[in-house]
């Protein structure tokens, strides 16, 4: 029972100090999160870096860059058509960055002595940032092209006169609300998937001194923590993809309207 | 949960790394390294439509080559055919010419031929008619002893002459052998 007063599930989101750093009255410490976007980065840099090697005939991890690149070009093109073009850089930093955030919280780095992996994904002082920036950019873009007929972005076609005020304030509202869901969507998802698997990792290791009925338990936690793994691995994906696809929806109403 | 109670603390740290290494992202590697895995996608699609491209073009090319060639060939060929066909014409007017000189030849000698045929046979009769006369006049004096005049003798054979003319008109210019004998 002692051991399982250690865990605290929430203990894995914990930001910790590496090299303080203090930028006149802000705290701009190096911390183990900015640690993670540092890997985050390096990894991606050589993932991309591999898929350089200009061959005509693609190699294996090339195959894979253009894969990746290929797909954000299609979603961008897609959803926004030839004038998203632009906005393809952006789209694609958003997507490989969540993607290699969200998948990097998974890795069994635990088993390593001194380390514990963390998703710097599931903070919300990261993941609203993102949000904020994607919806600044939807703001500006569409300012930027249709002044101030940007607003008729709240009331859509064929609405009826009467109705006009009460539908452009609910569509004012769901507008408004946007950075809120697309920031709020990845944390919660993360940080869910996250606790369950802490939570359901400590049942094993707690199961483990109940006995037979504890190891019971330990083995069905152990089982469902298999699934969990998997289905946060989709998690992981789908989330990337979701973040990057509705910037690419809200980038398209600002850039054709309507 | 930290992300509340630490939000205060960590949350410059968190918004300057965050810019830096997301910027880090967006301007070297999405900006800078994708052009270039893009243009490697790229490069073989543009390569096989600059083929497709040039590919065409040759077999434009080629075909404008074959229809002026064919032009030329139809054009020469038609000049081969007048030219045999001239040369036909002319060849057959010469011919023409030829045979018909040689026919003019030929029935000039024929007419020539035939007036001199009619002249012996005009020659040959008024001989004959002399030597007749004189038989005629002889074989009378001989047989009856009338010594018969050359003028009637001869008028006598011409009659005869005259009859024979009559019973055969068709060969009245060809001398006659039983007239003669």
């Amino acid at each position: 029972m002692a051991v399982q007063g250690k865990i605290d599930p929430m203990h894995q989101f914990a930001i910790s100090p590496i090299a303080p750093l203090h930028l006149g009255r802000y705290d701009i410490s190096f911390t183990t999160s900015a640690a993670w976007m540092l890997v985050a980065f390096l990894l991606i840099f050589g993932f991309v870096a591999l898929g350089m090697k200009r061959e005509l005939v693609p190699g294996r991890w090339q195959a894979a860059v253009e894969g990746v690149t290929g797909f954000v070009d299609d979603m961008v093109r897609v959803n926004i058509g030839p004038e998203g073009k632009k906005f393809t850089p952006y789209i694609f930093s958003l997507f490989v960055f969540i993607l290699v955030s969200n998948l990097l919280g998974l890795l069994p780095l635990a088993i390593l002595p001194g380390l514990h992996p963390f998703t710097t994904t599931s903070q919300f002082s990261l993941t609203g940032v993102l949000a904020v920036l994607s919806f600044s950019i939807v703001i500006i873009v569409g300012f930027w092209r249709h002044g101030l007929h940007f607003f008729s972005l709240f009331v859509p076609h064929g609405t009826p006169a009467v109705m006009v005020p009460l539908i452009a304030a609910i569509e004012f509202i769901s507008f408004m609300v946007r950075p809120f869901s697309l920031g709020l969507r990845l944390f919660v998802a993360m940080i869910a998937g996250h606790i369950l698997m802490e939570v359901f990792g400590s049942f094993i290791v707690s199961g483990l001194h109940g006995g037979a009925m504890g190891l019971g338990v330990s083995v069905l936690s152990f089982l469902f923590i298999v699934f969990v793994v998997a289905l946060e691995l989709l998690m992981c994906v789908i989330q990337a993809y979701v973040f990057a696809l509705l910037t690419t929806l809200y980038l398209n109403d600002a850039v054709n309207l309507h | 949960m930290p992300q509340i109670t630490q939000l205060a603390e960590v949350f410059a740290s968190q918004l300057f790394w965050l810019a830096i290494f997301f910027g880090l992202i967006f301007f070297v590697i999405a900006r800078g390294m994708l052009p270039k895995v893009r243009s490697t996608i790229d490069d073989p699609d543009a390569k096989v439509a600059e083929d497709l491209k040039q590919a065409q073009a040759a077999r434009t090319g080629a075909e404008q080559t074959e229809a002026a060639w064919r032009e030329r060939m139809d054009a020469t060929r038609q000049d081969a055919a007048r030219l045999a066909q001239e040369a036909k014409l002319a060849s057959a007017r010469e011919t023409e010419a030829r045979i018909k000189e040689a026919l003019d030849e030929i029935d000039a000698r024929v007419e020539r031929a035939r007036l001199r045929i009619r002249d012996a046979v005009a020659s040959a009769r008024v001989e004959m008619e002399v030597v007749a006369t004189e038989a005629a006049q002889q074989m009378v004096q001989q047989l009856t002893g009338i010594k018969v005049d050359k003028k009637e003798a001869s008028r006598a054979i011409e009659a005869q002459l005259a009859e024979v003319h009559l019973a055969t008109p068709q060969r009245s210019e060809m001398p006659s052998k039983h007239i003669v004998s």
